[in-house]
């Protein structure tokens, strides 16, 4: 108990203090990125950082010049006939109340997939519906970029994306 | 996989460094314990450092292969957390006591099944499947302990331990994930059903009967055994836990409200009849009264000598080794964070809370992020256990409410405890990779389906997307 000096203990004492709250700030500092919900990372575009970083970004995402999708219809289905206009926010469909096309179908799920946009085009994922969503009489297994005119099937419900 | 440089990053070499920084607290701790006591870097201290370093950077790798986009911090604060414990508890050990040892252990032990849980449950989504088998799960296991035979008997006043061989077990601690997985599939199936249809009555809505059943049932099955078990802590930890994921459910503050009423209600009644509970409010209320601090069951001996303890302290603590927390009975279980206070003073148990205060924000970070109404529940409700057990046992050794005997997560020592919150923290970090790992946008290849189920991680999933908020439909 003798052999180690009361400095060499203090010293030590603090500098433990200290490393505590190094560990504290640095957790704090990794999470500072990712506690903001930007724009950028939920539309997956670079930024203009990261097109200066890396130049073939930026030709690589020029958007194909395309038909813009402009409305949803339902073309088979208890709600066959019912359109929607395409805005620039995603779009749920299912069968819960909060869902943007609520489906009254019963092989569908409360929340059964996902439609949204992110560039120029329009994406479908499955949001773990019980039986599946098909684009183009294919199982969904991720999120996969839905063309004019594809039809996207769930449950007994057929939609497809119109200009 | 990831196509541009917007796509989400998977941070892993931040956790590497974080977690470094966090092997270094725990060493760093465990060195300082044995300065004084002249066995500072013996072959044993060399041993227990290098297992626990080995055991963390294992898990790392496990992360990098099978959940890339799991949250960077989740692992450094645990495994900080952990050695801290084990620091502490290898300082409290007599010289014939072995309790470090089986800490060390419990935690090689409890890390590999976490990392069992996240090489085989490729997806959380899949434990939805098991809604039903998890509650017959949580009864039979909150029952195993009233079963004799297999039951370790009443230990402390409580009858929540099993006896597996030479060893003991609570297996309340796994009931807690159980039934969180219950609760989350559950509500997350029928939450329509609880919030649209029922009856108004004044102010708040109540659900019909039929759809609340099963929850009752739970509830019921929890509350009624733990009342039996004698087992207070654990009896608000399950209560909270479903008021809580009923309230992030539903979004109606009404639950809130009934909870805690039921709270106070329900300890009010169970002071007046069962006489622990009235003890250990009369312990809470009138600590520092001689008789009550004298008495032979129940006294306040423990929290006063704690918050003696904490008081010597003071605001940066007599150093790791050089208090002494030991006259506080159980200084290694229930009252770790007053041996913490004691040794690390006021600075030091900020930096502990504020560690719990981080891992349960970053719990609830991965809840808004990924995008099922399953995992977001999930995550709600493990973070939220967590958050409580702490509140729990500091709020009850700082005497801001009676003491019950929760464990402290990862600090305390308990085998099953430490086995419990890394399942959970297993599935938090499963949780926050589907919910950051970027959405796959690139077209499929014709005929490779495949390949690229195979390839592609389960769920794609995409923090900051513009999900709309799916657990709180129509807040009133």
């Amino acid at each position: 108990m003798n052999d180690v000096s009361d400095l060499t203990i203090t010293v030590l004492r603090f500098g433990f203090l200290l490393l505590l709250w190094v560990l504290i700030f640095s957790i704090v500092a990794a999470m500072r990125r990712d506690l903001m919900i930007g724009k950028k990372a939920a539309t997956g575009v670079p930024t203009a950082r990261q097109m200066r970083r890396n130049p073939n970004l930026a030709e690589a995402t020029p958007p194909p010049v395309k038909q813009q999708a402009r409305q949803l219809v339902v073309t088979e289905g208890p709600l066959k006939g019912r359109t929607i206009p395409l805005a620039a926010s995603p779009i749920l469909l299912g069968r819960a109340q909060e869902a943007t096309l609520v489906l009254e179908d019963d092989y569908a799920s409360g929340r059964h997939a996902r439609l949204f946009p992110q560039g120029t085009r329009w994406f479908i994922e499955d949001l773990g519906s019980t039986n599946g969503t098909y684009l183009a009489d294919q199982q969904l297994t991720r999120a996969l970029p839905v063309e004019i005119g594809v039809p996207v099937r769930i449950g007994k419900t057929v939609i497809e994306l119109r200009p | 996989m990831t196509k541009t440089d917007g796509a989400p990053k998977p941070r892993r070499n931040i956790e590497l460094l974080l977690l470094l920084l966090a092997l270094s607290v725990g060493i760093g701790a465990n060195a300082l314990v044995g300065v004084d006591q002249e066995k500072a870097f013996d072959s044993d201290f060399w041993f227990q450092s290098s297992l626990l370093a080995v055991a963390a950077l294992l898990f790392h790798v496990v992360l990098r292969l099978r959940a890339k986009y799991a949250d960077p911090v989740i692992l450094p604060l645990v495994v900080a957390l952990n050695g801290l414990g084990l620091a502490m508890i290898h300082r409290l050990d007599g010289p014939d006591s072995e309790t470090g040892n089986d800490q060390l252990r419990w935690t090689l032990v409890a890390m590999a099944v976490a990392v069992a849980v996240i090489w085989f449950l490729k997806d959380h989504r899949i434990l939805r499947r098991f809604t039903y088998i998890s509650l017959a799960v949580s009864a039979l296991l909150l029952l195993l302990p009233l079963i004799p035979g297999i039951s370790a008997g009443e230990i402390l006043g409580a009858r929540v331990w099993i006896r597996l061989g030479p060893w003991t077990f609570q297996p309340g601690e796994i009931a807690k994930i159980t039934l969180a997985i219950f609760f989350a599939g559950y509500l997350s199936s029928n939450r329509d059903l609880i919030l649209l249809a029922g009856r108004k009555i004044g102010p708040l809505q109540f659900p019909r009967f039929k759809d609340m059943g099963p929850m009752i049932t739970a509830w019921l099955v929890s509350i009624g055994v733990l009342i039996f078990q004698r087992d207070l802590g654990s009896s608000v930890l399950f209560f909270g836990l479903f008021i809580v994921m009923i309230y992030v459910a539903t979004s109606r503050v009404s639950w809130v409200v009934i909870g805690v009423g039921l709270i106070l209600g329900g300890g009010f009644v169970a002071s007046r009849v069962f006489s622990h509970v009235g003890l250990r409010i009369d312990g809470w209320l009138n600590a520092f009264t001689p008789e009550v601090y004298d008495r032979q069951f129940g006294g306040s001996l423990q929290i006063v000598q704690g918050l003696f303890g904490m008081a010597s302290g003071g605001l940066v603590g007599t150093g790791l080794g050089q208090g002494s927390p030991n006259t506080v009975p159980f200084a290694n279980s229930d009252m770790i964070i007053a041996s913490f206070g004691e040794e690390l003073g006021l600075i030091g148990l900020f930096a502990i809370v504020l560690m719990y205060l981080l891992l349960f924000t970053r719990g609830f970070r991965a809840a808004l992020g990924t995008r099922d109404a399953f995992g977001k529940l999930l995550a709600c409700g493990l973070s939220f256990a967590i958050a409580l057990q702490c509140f729990v046992v500091i709020g009850g050794v700082t005497r801001l409410i009676p003491l019950t005997g929760l464990t402290t997560p990862f600090l305390a020592a308990g085998g099953s405890s430490l086995l419990a919150n890394w399942i959970i923290v297993g599935l938090l970090l499963m949780i926050s990779h589907t919910a950051r790992s970027p959405v796959d946008t690139t077209p499929l290849p014709p005929g490779t389906e495949t390949d690229t189920r195979q390839a592609v991680p389960a769920i794609p999933g995409q923090p900051g997307s513009p999900a709309p908020p799916a657990n709180h439909a129509n807040p009133d």
